[in-house]
């Protein structure tokens, strides 16, 4: 392992950091009629990005002196949040137009955003840490509230920025108690003495990890630390929506996976209790409070907190096999809920856009493909096999179990059928109502692509798993190679 | 011939045809008639092509056959392994036989015809993957997938509570089969393979047998159905198009039966003597009770789906019998009961079509104006009493028998479900089809036509060959099902303290006592 400065490991942050201020540069001079081509700068600068991401030879290595690591892990989910993110651009190029808030900054906060993300899945410090969690927050309120105009959007940013602010209050103190208790930042430093220090775990040591888990907790999302998520996710622009529930999750789960493993592995039994209880109280929420709701972005929103909790079920391990079933998750869950979204933006009627769930009546007969997509993402989200939501809950169930966690992982199982019946509601309303007014049939370029990519991925994970499994498991290993 | 991988091909044509289907392009018309004939065809093919298991099978090994093997998911050692014994290769015949049954039967299905057909094609594809694979993951792949377009069938071109009916039977079924889920993953966990050949060797310890034993039932008795959970059955059945009620209670409902002899039983043998007075008193209250209350059901498709519940007590007494005459005898009804419960809700199916109603009290005296129909209608309902000469009485006789070598008085009291089952078909049979012809609607009812006929008839001449031939099939099943039940009685014991059985091997002659 070498601790020098080393900047070219880093490539795909210097990269994306350049580009984000040369895109504002040509933003700020070339006006609003410029940001159809910022935005595909913005993607190609994403999809650069993720090419640049590199495996050192050593499997792990870490750079400015410690501050930043580089392995399979991090490049693993760096390529997720870029793509996501370039998705979610492509996505919103067309709506923003369309909704009159096509603004320079859109794309260029994206790549800053997604700049954030990468540093928060590669941080190797608590400084690093939340610097990228900073990094990356910041960019999401400017973007919930890009709306301006809009009492809603307004509502959604400010929610989410004083949430936001509360949570990062917890990590700095939880952070800074481990500072304390530990005198070390660095993840590396802090590994080793906990492993020192196991069994005698100092009690600021434990209340850090309290505060920065329940800070982390807030950014994925988890229960009992959700009550942003429904509000935000109704309120923001929908591009934003969609965005806000893959990306900056899948960076925040990944982080949390990284700490937790990382610095405080060898705390395992005192941090799995956290996180068991996390997993059940967010499936139970994403299960149960989903039900009642009529809009759909709320819907999905209840949804993202279920699917955080399964995501939790396979940390809750602690072990490979469960950052492999994180990792496998994830990459599935973004992949259907990126559909899904596209497919809500679909939702459209006379260049309106409507969002409760009954506009979705007998889509089935007006719009048959769209349907079938919306189908295959609600049926993989159920899990309901051979679609790909299924494999996902399989690779965490199966990590749960084999950490003896039977109670976890039946409370989890069961969940899944409560949340089914709110997945099949989506189904019944497209297939087995009476037709509404069809949505208008012109699809834009961008949702189209995103859902069509999204469904083939969520409908024929199966007959090839292996790419991606292989993947996860090579960047589970590197996790725990270090 | 067999190097071909048949069962590949067996499982996914449909899924090619469906696939066409899905691009057929032109009128609604145009499209309409496509896809009937695309999906009769590609059923047909898949048929024909699944007589190569019944010509090419060697019925006096008790292993398994036609095995393909590839890696599916790498890492875990989860593959893609496909394979048949006597005890799966039957249910892949009867699912290819009664598909494009299914198909005809719906020819005049007019609202949205393209995805009817898909639908159905799809679900062969699963039906038959279900039952021929040999990888723990795979089946339950196959299994809970098999849930999709059958939840579309009721719920699209069901009846008036039909999303009521899709949502009870999709969320049942779930329930119980997530529990086996977890159950599969702790298999795994415990013996590093998900391969069932090498499963079906492993001995569990008798403490994990008894809870993968309980988390296995729990969704194979939602889907057998068993009493008490079976309640979705009825709704599920009055509220499916009638294709699609044919498949529910011909194949579907075969699974469980199928997962439990496949499974609970040659897997978890401690679990399941120890669980057996259970099974036997819940398959004797399913028998007796359910069959009381098909002696009161006003509505037809109602009637015979509680039929079904009685019947497949039957399945799962034999099952648990563990002789080699009760598992044989249930293998047996379960086919006979796939036919011929297939069979009568497409009778049903037919008088539906042309009054528009299920009430029994509606009908009567349709002897007069539908010969035919009172024939046919006849055959099958002799068929569930149990005639000898049907292939009823085979499947019962055997169930019976086994059973009374275990328990007397499970035995005795499952008998009198023979007789509760004769009273109440016969009721049905007199209501419906005797009596005066005397409402004027009645009048002017058409007898079956020459497609009803064509779908008919395959299903009388296996009704009938199966009771009076049933060797072949016994064959079939024969060895496999010696191969399991050696095993149980080994597992028995070795395990203890249980009185020894006469063994049972006399089985050979029970086709004579068929005449």
């Amino acid at each position: 392992m070498t601790t020098d400065f080393l900047p070219g490991l880093a490539r795909p942050e210097i990269f994306l950091a350049c580009a984000g201020l040369f895109l504002l540069m040509v933003g700020a001079f070339g006006g609003e009629n410029k940001v159809r081509t910022l935005s595909w700068l913005a993607i190609a600068a994403l999809v650069i990005a993720a090419l640049l991401n590199v495996v050192p030879a050593e499997g792990r290595a870490t750079a400015f002196a410690g501050m930043l690591v580089v392995d399979g892990y991090a490049a693993f989910a760096k390529t997720l949040c870029f793509l996501a993110t370039a998705a979610a651009i492509l996505m919103g190029i067309e709506f923003n137009e369309r909704e009159g808030f096509a603004r320079v900054e859109y794309p260029v906060l994206m790549v800053f955003a997604a700049l954030g993300m990468s540093i928060m899945v590669g941080a190797n410090d608590l400084i690093t840490l939340y610097m990228g969690l900073e990094l990356q927050s910041l960019s999401l309120y400017v973007l919930a509230a890009i709306r301006r105009d809009s009492i809603r959007a307004t509502e959604a940013g400010l929610k989410y920025f004083v949430l936001g602010a509360l949570s990062s209050g917890l990590l700095l103190y939880g952070a800074s108690l481990i500072y304390g208790f530990a005198g070390t930042t660095n993840f590396d430093v802090l590994a080793a003495s906990m492993i020192d220090q196991a069994g005698a775990t100092p009690i600021g040591v434990t209340f850090g990890i309290v505060f920065v888990s329940a800070a982390l907790a807030f950014k994925v999302s988890a229960a009992p630390f959700h009550m942003w998520t429904p509000d935000v996710y109704e309120g923001a622009p929908t591009p934003v929506t969609a965005f806000f529930a893959a990306a900056p999750k899948m960076a925040a789960i990944a982080l949390l996976a990284r700490v937790m493993v990382g610095p405080f592995g060898p705390l395992v039994h005192d941090w799995q209790q956290i996180v068991v209880f996390l997993a059940i109280a967010s499936m139970a929420i994403g299960s149960f409070a989903a039900i009642a709701q009529t809009n759909i972005k709320r819907l999905m929103a209840y949804s993202s907190i279920g699917h955080v909790g399964y995501a939790l079920v396979g940390l809750a391990s602690g072990d490979e096999a469960g950052v492999l079933g994180v990792l496998v998750y994830m990459a599935i869950y973004l992949a259907m809920n990126l559909a899904a979204f596209a497919a809500i933006l679909c939702m459209k009627r006379d260049g309106r856009m409507v969002e409760t769930i009954s506009d979705l009546a007998g889509l089935a007969r007006t719009q048959p493909v769209l349907a079938a997509a919306l189908g295959i993402a609600m049926f993989s989200m159920a899990g309901i096999p051979p679609l790909a939501g299924f494999f996902g809950k399989m690779y965490v169930f199966l990590a749960a179990v084999s950490a003896g966690l039977y109670a976890l992982a039946v409370i989890g199982v069961l969940a899944s059928v409560v949340s089914a019946f709110y997945y099949l509601r989506i189904v019944k309303v497209m297939y087995f109502d009476a037709p509404a007014a069809g949505f208008d049939r012109r699809l834009e370029t961008g949702p189209a692509v995103v859902l069509a990519a999204g469904s083939a991925i969520t409908l024929l994970f199966f007959v090839w798993p292996a790419p991606l499994v292989s993947a996860a498991g090579a960047a589970a290993a590197s996790l725990f190679a270090g | 011939m067999t190097d071909w991988p048949i069962l590949s091909i067996i499982t996914f044509l449909p899924l090619v045809g469906a696939a066409f289907i899905l691009f057929l392009n032109g009128t609604p018309d145009v499209v309409a008639r496509n896809a009937r004939w695309a999906a009769l065809w590609t059923s047909l093919a898949t048929f024909a092509i699944s007589l190569v298991l019944w010509t090419d099978f060697d019925r006096s090994a008790g292993g398994f056959q036609f095995v393909e093997r590839t890696v599916w998911i790498p890492g875990y050692s989860i593959g893609y392994h496909m394979g048949v014994d006597g005890i799966s290769a039957p249910f892949i015949l009867l699912s290819t036989f009664l598909t494009p049954l299914c198909i005809l039967a719906s020819w005049h299905v007019s609202e949205r015809v393209r995805e009817y057909m898909i639908a159905f094609l799809v679900l062969e594809t699963f039906m038959v993957g279900t039952f021929a694979a040999l990888d723990l993951l795979l089946f339950y792949v196959f299994f809970e997938a098999v849930l999709i377009p059958m939840f579309l069938i009721i719920g699209v071109w069901g009846g008036k509570r039909r999303v009521y009916a899709a949502f009870k039977f999709f969320l049942y079924t779930l329930a119980g089969s997530v529990l086996m889920l977890i159950a599969m993953l702790a298999i795994y966990w415990q013996t590093e393979t998900t391969n069932i050949v090498e499963l079906l060797e492993y001995g569990f310890p008798r403490q994990m047998q008894m809870w993968l034993w309980l988390a296995f039932f729990a969704s194979f008795a939602v889907k057998v159905p068993m009493w008490p959970v079976h309640t979705w059955l009825p709704d599920a059945h009055v509220e499916a198009p009638t294709a699609g009620s044919v498949i529910l209670a011909g194949v579907l409902l075969k699974m469980g039966g199928y997962g439990l002899v496949r499974f609970s039983v040659p897997m978890f043998p401690e679990a399941s003597e120890y669980f057996t007075p259970l099974v036997f008193a819940m398959s004797i209250v399913a028998v007796i009770y359910t069959s009381l209350v098909a002696l009161v059901q006003e509505d037809m498709k109602k009637l015979i789906a509680y039929s079904s519940v009685a019947h497949m007590g039957f399945v799962t007494m034999g099952i648990f019998a563990g002789t080699r005459q009760g598992v044989e005898g249930a293998m047996f009804q379960m086919i006979s009961h796939g036919v011929v419960s297939g069979a009568l809700f497409l009778c049903v199916g037919v008088v539906y079509d042309r009054l528009h109603t299920r009430e029994i009290a509606r009908y009567g005296g349709l002897v007069h104006r539908m010969p035919a129909y009172a024939v046919v209608f006849m055959v099958f309902t002799m068929a569930s009493v149990g005639l000898p000469g049907t292939s009823g009485f085979v499947g019962e006789f055997l169930v019976l028998a086994g059973t009374y070598q275990m328990s007397t008085w499970a035995a005795a009291l499952a008998a009198t479900g023979v007789i509760l089952g004769a009273a109440y078909m016969l009721y049905l049979y007199r209501r419906i089809v005797f009596g005066k012809l005397v409402r004027d609607d009645l009048k002017t009812m058409l007898d079956l036509d020459l497609r009803e006929k064509i779908v008919f008839a395959p299903l009388v001449i296996a009704t009938i060959w199966l009771g009076v031939q049933p060797k072949p099939v016994l064959d079939m099943i024969g060895p496999s099902v010696q191969a399991i039940v050696e095993r149980y009685e080994a597992d028995r014991a070795g395990s203890q303290t249980h009185v020894e059985r006469p063994n049972s091997t006399t089985t050979a002659q029970v086709p004579e006592t068929a005449r």
